[in-house]
Parts: C-alpha cells; sequence; structure tokens
C-alpha cells in the first residue's frame, strides 16, 4: 500500500527524520495562506501517489502569491501523467506547501526488502535527485548498501559507513546518521517494504534534509498497523481495484477487453498469458481465491463487468477442494441474476468436472464451455473479436 | 522415496481443531497420510478426528514422535507456530497460511539459522498448497485424486497451476514423485533452488517441472544451479509474460520490481542454463513428456 509523500514525511519525522516545514492544502486559497505561515519561497507539491511529478508539471517553486494561487489552480482537480501512472493518470486532490530550501547536494537514500538475502537492505547514492534505475544504469559505481541482521538491527556504524561512503564531509555524517537511523525504524516499526528519500539533500546552511519520500507498506501486516490503514487513499487507485478489493478480490486492471475470472493467481496469470499467445488482450487479472463459493463467483462477475471495455468473459476453475458441479451452478446462477448477454467461456477441470460441464451445457445459456486451457483461450479471443 | 515425506512420515496438525485445519486433516487421513496428531494451544489432552489434541508442539513430538507438520495458523501467529515447530525438532514443515507479514518471515527465516544445517527444519511455503507425494502421502490442501504416482518431481508457487500442470502430466500418463508448493510470497521457506537439490539427490525422480512466476530472483537461481549441479533434466515454465511492471499479481510475491524478474527476462535466463521451456501454459504436461522421451533415447 502506497502512501503520500506529506503522510511519509510526517510518520518519519516522528522518527527523528528531519524534513522542510511544510502544511497540507485542499485549495489555491489555503496554499497562499500556508504558504504565509512559512514565509518566503514556497514549493507547491501535488500529492499523488507516483514519483517524476516534477516532469508532469506536479511541483513547482513559486515566490509570491500570485505564482502560488496559479500553480494551485494548475494542479488540484487535474490528472498527473507520469511515467508511472499509465496513460490515465492519477487525481490530485491535495497540496504540500513546503519551505524552499538552499541545496548544496543531493543523496539517494533507499530501503528495500531484499528478496535475494532476505533482509533489509539500504542502498544509498552520491548522484540523488535521478531515480534509482537510473542510477544503477548510468552511475553504478556510486550506489553503496549495507544488509541489516534482523537479529539485532542496525547498527549505527552501517550508517556511518553509509554516510562517509557518500563522501559528505564529517560534521555532515552526525547529521545523515541520525536520519537513517530514523528511516529505518520507521522501517521495521512500521512493516515498511519500502522507503525511499530521493533527495536526501544537505543545504547551503550545512542542514540534511528529507526533500521527498515515498513509503510503502506490507499489506499483509496492516492488521497491527492500523493507523498506517487509514492512510489509504482511494482516488489514487484504478476505481476497478477499488471495488474489487473492497469485496476481498484480488483484482488487477488491464487495457484489453477480455474480462477474466480464475482462482488461483498462479492459474491467473497463466490465464492472461494463454490469452495473448492467442492473440488477445486481458481486460483484468482477477484471483478469486481458493474457495470459488457461487457468492464469490457473482461478486467476481460484478467486478468484472464494471469495466465498460470488456467484450467477453472467461472463467477458469480448477476446483481442488470445491467440486466443478457447485462451481459450473455457481457460474449459471451468476449469469442470470445479472442477466448477461455478453459471450462467456467457461473452462472448468478437477473434481466433477462432468457433471460440471454438463450444468454448463444444458443450461440454456450463451456459456461456451471448453476442456482445456487453450481452448477456452482460443475460443475467448473469438468471441471477443466477434464481439468488437 | 520421493522427497520430504512418505507413507511412513509420522504428521503433525498445527492448528489441529480449527474449521480449516480439521477440514484439510480429514482429507490427508483419508489420503492416507500418517496424521498422528494436532496441537491446539489450550486444548491439550483433549481427542480430535480420532487423534490426541496437544497444547505444545514439544510435547506433541515427544508423545508421538511427529516427524512433519503443516500450519494451519491464522496469520497473526503463524510465524510463531513455524518457529515453535522448528525449536520441536520437528524435520519438515509445509506452512498453508496466506498473509504472513513480510517481516515475520524475516524473522523466522533468521530464527532458524539457529540450527546447524544438517538438524536444521526444512519449511515450504507460506502461501502454499503444500507438499504430495502421490499414493503415499499429502501434506497439504490439494485434490490428492489429480496426481498420478511416478517419477516426476513438481516445484511451484502457485497452487492451482500446479494442479493444471498435475493433470495435464496424468493425461498423458506420466506420474508425479512429490509436488512441492513453495508458495507466492516473498520470502518463503525453501526456494526453487532448494526442492531442485532435493529432487536431484533423490532416486526415485528423473526430472524435475518447475513452475516460477513474475517477482524475485529465485527461478534464475534454480536455473544456475540446475546449469552447474543437476544431472536430471529441468523443464519450466514462468507465469505472468502479460503482467504489467510494478503491479502485484495476486501473490504478495509477484510483482516485477527489478532487472531479471520479468516472465520474458526469467524465460531467456533458463533457456541460458539449459533449461528446456514450456511455451505456453497449456503444453507443460506436453513439454515433459518431449524430454522425457529425449532422455529414453539417450538412455
Amino acid at each position: 500500500m502506497d502512501i503520500h509523500e506529506y503522510q511519509a514525511k510526517e510518520l518519519l519525522s516522528k522518527f527523528g527524520v528531519p524534513i522542510p516545514r511544510g502544511g497540507l492544502a485542499y485549495s489555491p486559497e489555503q496554499a497562499t495562506y500556508r504558504a504565509s505561515e512559512l514565509g518566503g519561497a514556497v514549493v507547491v507539491k501535488a500529492q499523488i501517489h507516483s514519483g517524476a511529478r516534477g516532469k508532469a508539471g506536479g511541483v513547482k517553486l513559486c515566490r509570491n502569491e500570485r505564482e502560488i494561487e496559479e500553480a494551485a489552480e494548475f494542479m488540484l482537480g487535474r490528472k498527473l501523467v507520469t511515467h508511472q501512472t499509465g496513460p490515465a493518470g492519477k487525481l490530485v486532490s491535495r497540496l504540500y506547501i513546503e519551505e524552499a530550501t538552499n541545496i548544496d547536494r543531493e543523496i539517494y537514500l533507499g530501503f528495500v526488502m531484499d528478496r535475494g538475502s532476505e533482509r533489509i537492505v539500504v542502498v544509498a547514492s552520491a548522484a540523488g535527485g535521478m531515480d534509482i534505475e537510473e542510477i544503477s544504469a548510468t552511475q553504478p559505481d556510486t550506489i553503496i548498501r549495507v544488509t541489516v541482521d534482523p537479529a539485532v538491527g542496525m547498527q549505527q556504524f552501517q550508517a556511518r559507513e553509509l554516510a562517509f561512503g557518500l563522501g559528505v564531509d564529517p560534521d555532515i555524517v552526525n547529521k545523515i546518521v541520525p536520519a537513517i537511523m530514523g528511516c529505518y525504524r520507521a522501517f521495521r516499526d512500521l512493516d515498511a517494504m519500502m522507503v525511499e528519500i530521493n533527495p536526501l539533500v544537505i543545504t547551503k546552511e550545512k542542514q540534511v534534509l528529507a526533500l521527498d519520500a515515498k513509503m510503502s507498506f506490507d499489506e499483509n501486516a496492516l492488521f497491527r498497523r492500523p493507523h498506517i490503514a487509514e492512510l489509504r487513499d482511494k482516488s489514487q487507485e484504478d476505481p476497478r481495484e477499488t471495488y474489487a478489493s473492497d469485496r476481498g478480490l484480488s483484482y488487477v486492471g488491464l487495457d484489453g477487453d477480455i474480462g477474466c475470472i480464475v482462482n488461483g493467481a498462479g492459474l491467473a496469470m497463466a490465464t492472461l498469458d494463454m490469452i495473448k499467445l492467442a492473440g488477445g488482450e486481458p481486460a483484468n487479472f482477477l484471483d478469486i481465491g481458493g474457495g470459488a463459493s457461487p457468492e464469490r463467483v457473482t461478486k467476481s462477475f460484478k467486478a468484472v463487468l464494471r469495466d465498460k471495455n470488456v467484450r467477453a468473459i472467461l472463467v477458469n476453475v480448477f476446483a481442488g477442494i470445491n467440486r466443478c458441479d457447485w462451481v459450473a451452478k455457481g457460474v449459471v446462477d451468476a449469469v442470470k441474476e445479472l442477466e448477461i448477454t455478453m459471450p462467456i467461456v467457461v473452462r472448468l477441470a478437477g473434481t466433477n468436472v462432468e457433471e460440471g460441464r454438463k450444468i454448463i451445457d444444458t443450461s440454456g445459456l450463451t456459456v461456451i464451455s471448453a476442456e482445456t486451457l487453450a481452448e477456452a483461450a482460443k475460443k475467448a479471443v473469438e468471441a471477443a473479436k466477434k464481439a468488437a | 522415496m520421493a522427497i520430504f515425506i512418505n507413507e511412513k512420515t509420522p504428521i503433525l496438525i498445527q492448528g489441529f481443531t480449527g474449521r480449516i485445519g480439521t477440514f484439510h486433516a480429514q482429507e490427508m487421513i483419508d489420503y492416507g497420510s500418517n496424521v498422528v496428531g494436532g496441537v491446539t494451544p489450550g486444548k491439550g489432552g483433549t481427542s480430535h478426528l480420532g487423534r490426541p489434541v496437544f497444547n505444545t508442539v514439544k510435547g506433541a513430538v515427544d508423545e508421538t514422535g511427529a516427524e512433519a507438520s503443516i500450519v494451519f495458523v491464522p496469520p497473526p501467529f503463524a510465524a510463531d507456530a513455524i518457529m515453535e515447530a522448528a525449536d520441536a525438532g520437528i524435520r519438515y514443515c509445509v506452512c498453508i497460511t496466506d498473509g504472513i507479514p513480510a517481516q515475520d518471515m524475516i524473522r523466522v527465516k533468521r530464527y532458524m539459522r539457529r540450527y546447524k544445517k544438517e538438524s536444521r527444519m526444512v519449511l515450504t511455503g507460506p502461501n502454499c498448497a503444500g507438499t504430495i507425494s502421490p499414493g503415499k502421502a499429502m501434506l497439504g490442501i490439494m485434490p490428492g485424486h489429480i496426481y498420478l504416482p511416478g517419477r516426476v518431481g513438481i516445484v511451484g508457487r502457485s497452487g492451482t497451476l500446479g494442479y493444471e500442470a498435475a493433470s495435464q502430466l496424468m493425461a498423458l500418463g506420466i506420474g508425479v514423485s512429490t509436488s512441492v508448493g513453495i508458495g507466492g510470497d516473498p520470502i518463503n521457506g525453501s526456494s526453487h533452488r532448494d526442492v531442485l537439490e532435493a529432487f536431484e539427490n533423490d532416486p526415485d525422480t528423473d526430472a524435475v517441472l518447475m513452475i516460477g512466476e513474475i517477482g524475485g530472483p529465485q527461478e534464475a537461481e534454480a536455473g544456475v544451479f540446475a546449469q552447474e549441479h543437476m544431472k536430471k533434466p529441468v523443464i519450466a515454465y514462468i507465469a505472468g509474460l502479460s503482467a504489467p511492471k510494478g503491479r502485484r499479481m495476486g501473490h504478495a510475491g509477484a510483482i516485477v520490481s527489478a532487472f531479471g524478474e520479468s516472465a520474458a527476462e526469467k524465460v531467456e535466463i533458463l533457456k541460458g542454463c539449459g533449461v528446456t521451456i514450456a511455451p505456453t501454459p497449456s503444453e507443460m504436461g506436453a513439454t515433459v513428456a518431449q524430454v522425457l522421451g529425449q532422455k529414453r533415447k539417450v538412455a
């Protein structure tokens, strides 16, 4: 789960990470008021769940009230498109107004859950300001890492090693170390998956400040982090995904026209692959989970049908514990209840498959049954093309 | 022989008396698994499904001589249950639970390093369908009847995609020595590589089908292991060719976040390691059959 920059900064500052002064604004009027509280030049920053906001016009240095108003008017209510948001962009409904900073140096500082070492790894680079992919591609030599032993946690000397490795002055090292340790403690104590300060700046006045901050959290740990769960901003999500996740379905919106309902994440991914290989484009990833009960099947159809691009639906269920006849009945009931008229291809496999297929074939509905994954994908692609 | 479990392995159910634990314990017993008891803290001394219930894993191991366990404990307490099993001397543990916080799994992995490799418990999962040695024992939640006993090993992250593979093999008359689910979480007990190693050392396995997916470095590591240390052929399918970068596809670990983590990149890496790639998910069985056919010709 991602959160906004201002939320990340607020959390990190509680762990001793120094941040510039700033305040939140929902309107141009509030923006100018916040700026007057701060005094001097300010930066108006659009709050969306994406990096690279600057290039999209979402970050603006303003020197007077008129500039602040203009920037706020431009950003609020706009959908900013960055290379991370996709073409639909993300809606700006909040602005963060922050005091301007005299930057002397920019540093990259990132904390990730490293899957190779199965530990928290801290990554730093003297080439801050660029994103980490760009740094790894163009200046890999500047990247330094330390790995944290989970038994004892991060140690001061590790933070010092990073700071000296970045080549900063010794008096600055003493200011960077608490910032690094603070980020680590926030990561550990809040069940983060990623903390990124890019850039961490050293100002001309020799201050250390987190100028931007990104945090994302382990969704599996939200049950014990209710104050983090509250920071979720649904306006930043694909509405199709919000609808599905609020109903306990695992859904990812895609750009094609074949809606997919599958049990199990791996089989769901494989089903999307089959559709692509058959020359079609999936509209979504959807894992209904192990149960595939009739209620969940109905919920899944509802979620898939909210995407207006969908022209055909492929249901692929490998019934293990549950039985195919039960799943088939769920599909038939859902199609009747929701009065679905578009072509639906159903592929069932596993326990009681014959009975399941019989229910589908004799339902009197325009449901096409398929035996194998390949056949199902081919039929769904044909049906979608015909409907187009 | 199979790997990890056979018909004799004495099995404990952790989270025995809960609804899910009860249901699957009965399925395992019906399949013929040697379930010797279960653990539910606070219900020790009672009996469930005709087996004794214990308060602690240590108590259960002392009384029953259990060697394997399966964890159905809810996510907030699952990491603790795994560590309890490791400490009680369980040799092989499957964790079914989906939704364990990643930092809990980091702690589990660190905790298990307290034990020397020879005496360290092998953990598979969490967030998996378990392990089955067809015709011998089932330690999981899969439908046992779709697995034909035989000589092909299966290792995979996904439950239902593993079922798909097993039923494709069955349709071709190809049986399975053991099928191991390593689960869809980013931090898991055993990697693809670890399970390949176990299959390489198993005299009853001739070839291995590896079912991977996007995200993480494990498939690539397994490829390197297969190239450098394996005589048996490895066939692989990687799910998620159509997955967009940076999006989590159902499994907590199925996300392309770094170089080499996409399906296309993994396929290239594995090909470079001499692993045979099943071109589509509907050809996993056929690709295994083809490789086995070639192997027979060579032999």
